[in-house]
């Protein structure tokens, strides 16, 4: 049987590609991304790269995909009301000087010849902090829901580092509305400079460190912090796109195949957290970065090929797991409104 | 508790040692090669962005961006417009952490 029809040519990279297997990349990372409010550079780029494409198109290709992937998210997001627009201007100011200031970082780091372990050792270092800080604070969730305590509307939280950040008074002072929040302007440009040295540094989106920054030191909603990042994640990825294309080191038609798997993951993913408690997606994000940091480890080690396993698996699972959510949360809400139209259709 | 503490201070000294050894290993950087897109395979609209990839990169960069765009608010709101006939609200949800 001839199975050419399924291969694509990619004029840019010279490589015949397997395009069902873009799609399905495209898909999983879209739902992924929509759920946890992340670009997933670190799922998309070694996809690409099994598949075919040479390492230096992988990233790039991935970077543009990430852009338009996640405008689709964030228009879902938006409709949700999840996205901070506000938010999330006066914080590109302070992801692009960060963003800027890191990789002016790493370049002294590459004068002095240390680049290579630097970087590595402190993404991992990053990655096991946010996961240690993940599943401590829902430990501490818990324990706090058995005592009977609760922090407002939102329910049970494990840390609120934000409500001391929020004492800071140093003007402009600004009131947050669609994250329900009154901080200094500085909390936000502060974080998300930090937050911007250190994807400028590790050369990554900034999502796996942005999300969380969000949600533990200004205190924004987890849904709002998806949403919100997804927005961040939209403009530094059109501006990714833009310079890795000057370099030459993109594929078009591939990320526009992606797109249209993307388009219905985002979807699944977006939807999904309508159904999911905020804790329920912490603890997803935090089992997610616990494995692209042991990932990391792996490829370090030079054991590509279990790191790749490791990546694929982790996306498998976690798609499962948030359509799984999506589904029977959907298949819940449709038969409750039709029980609720019998009832009146009875009155 | 001492020993466990020595045995990680072990591992640690080990990883660091091998560190450099792990770097100097990576492979040559690509940033230095010349990409040509191959225009013999490819007709239509295709063929006219690979040879705008040869002849005018800023161009082709500022193509890559608009056509982004373009595709991820086209099939956004495509497919805002297929989930809005599903029956689901998709205009309100409930924050609640845990």
């Amino acid at each position: 049987m001839d199975a050419s029809w399924l291969y694509m040519y990619m004029p840019i990279a010279g490589v015949d590609i397997f395009w069902p297997g873009l799609v399905l990349i495209g898909y999983s990372v879209g739902v992924i991304g929509g759920f946890f409010g992340m670009g997933g550079a670190w799922m998309v780029t070694p996809g690409l790269n099994i598949l075919g494409f040479p390492m230096a198109f992988a990233i790039g290709t991935d970077i543009a995909h990430i852009a338009g992937k996640s405008m689709i998210s964030t228009i879902r997001h938006s409709k949700f009301g999840n996205v901070d627009y506000k938010l999330g201007f006066v914080m590109v100011v302070g992801t692009m000087v960060g963003i800027e200031c890191g990789a002016q970082l790493v370049m002294y780091l590459e004068r002095i010849g240390r680049i290579g372990p630097v970087v590595r050792w402190v993404y991992v270092v990053f990655l096991l902090l946010i996961a240690v800080m993940v599943f401590s604070d829902y430990a501490k969730a818990v324990k706090k829901k058995k005592q009977g305590i609760a922090d407002g509307e939102k329910g049970t939280e494990g840390f609120t580092w934000y409500k001391t950040l929020h004492k800071i008074n140093i003007p402009p002072m600004m009131h947050f509305k669609a994250s329900g929040i009154y901080c200094s302007a500085w909390l936000p440009m502060v974080v998300s400079f930090i937050t911007g040295v250190l994807a400028g540094f590790l050369g990554i989106g900034g999502g796996l460190l942005r999300m969380p920054a969000l949600i533990y030191f200004i205190g924004v909603p987890t849904h709002v912090a998806v949403g919100t990042d997804l927005f961040e994640v939209m403009i530094s990825g059109l501006y990714g796109a833009f310079t890795y294309t000057l370099k030459g080191r993109i594929e078009l038609v591939a990320v526009f195949v992606m797109l249209t798997g993307a388009a219905i993951g985002a979807q699944i993913g977006t939807v999904a957290t309508k159904y999911a408690k905020g804790y329920g997606i912490r603890l997803a994000f935090g089992s997610a970065v616990l494995c692209c940091m042991i990932s990391i480890i792996l490829k370090q080690f030079k054991f590509q090929t279990s790191a790749a396993v490791l990546i694929l698996g982790t996306i498998g699972i976690i798609c499962i797991y948030i359509m799984v959510i999506m589904f029977r949360g959907a298949a819940q809400e449709l038969r409750e409104k039709k029980n609720r139209e019998q009832v009146t259709v009875r009155v | 508790m001492r020993g466990i503490f020595n045995r990680c201070r072990g591992v640690l000294a080990a990883l660091w040692v091998m560190l450099p050894a792990v770097a100097q290993a990576s492979g040559e950087a690509a940033g230095n090669i010349v990409v040509v897109a191959d225009t013999r395979r490819v007709t239509g609209v295709m063929h006219y962005f690979a040879d705008l990839y040869n002849s005018d990169i800023l161009m082709f960069a500022i193509w890559t961006v608009v056509l982004t765009v373009a595709m991820g608010c086209t099939l956004g709101f495509l497919m805002d417009f297929i989930m809005s006939r599903t029956g689901l609200d998709l205009k309100s949800r409930k924050i609640v952490e845990h």
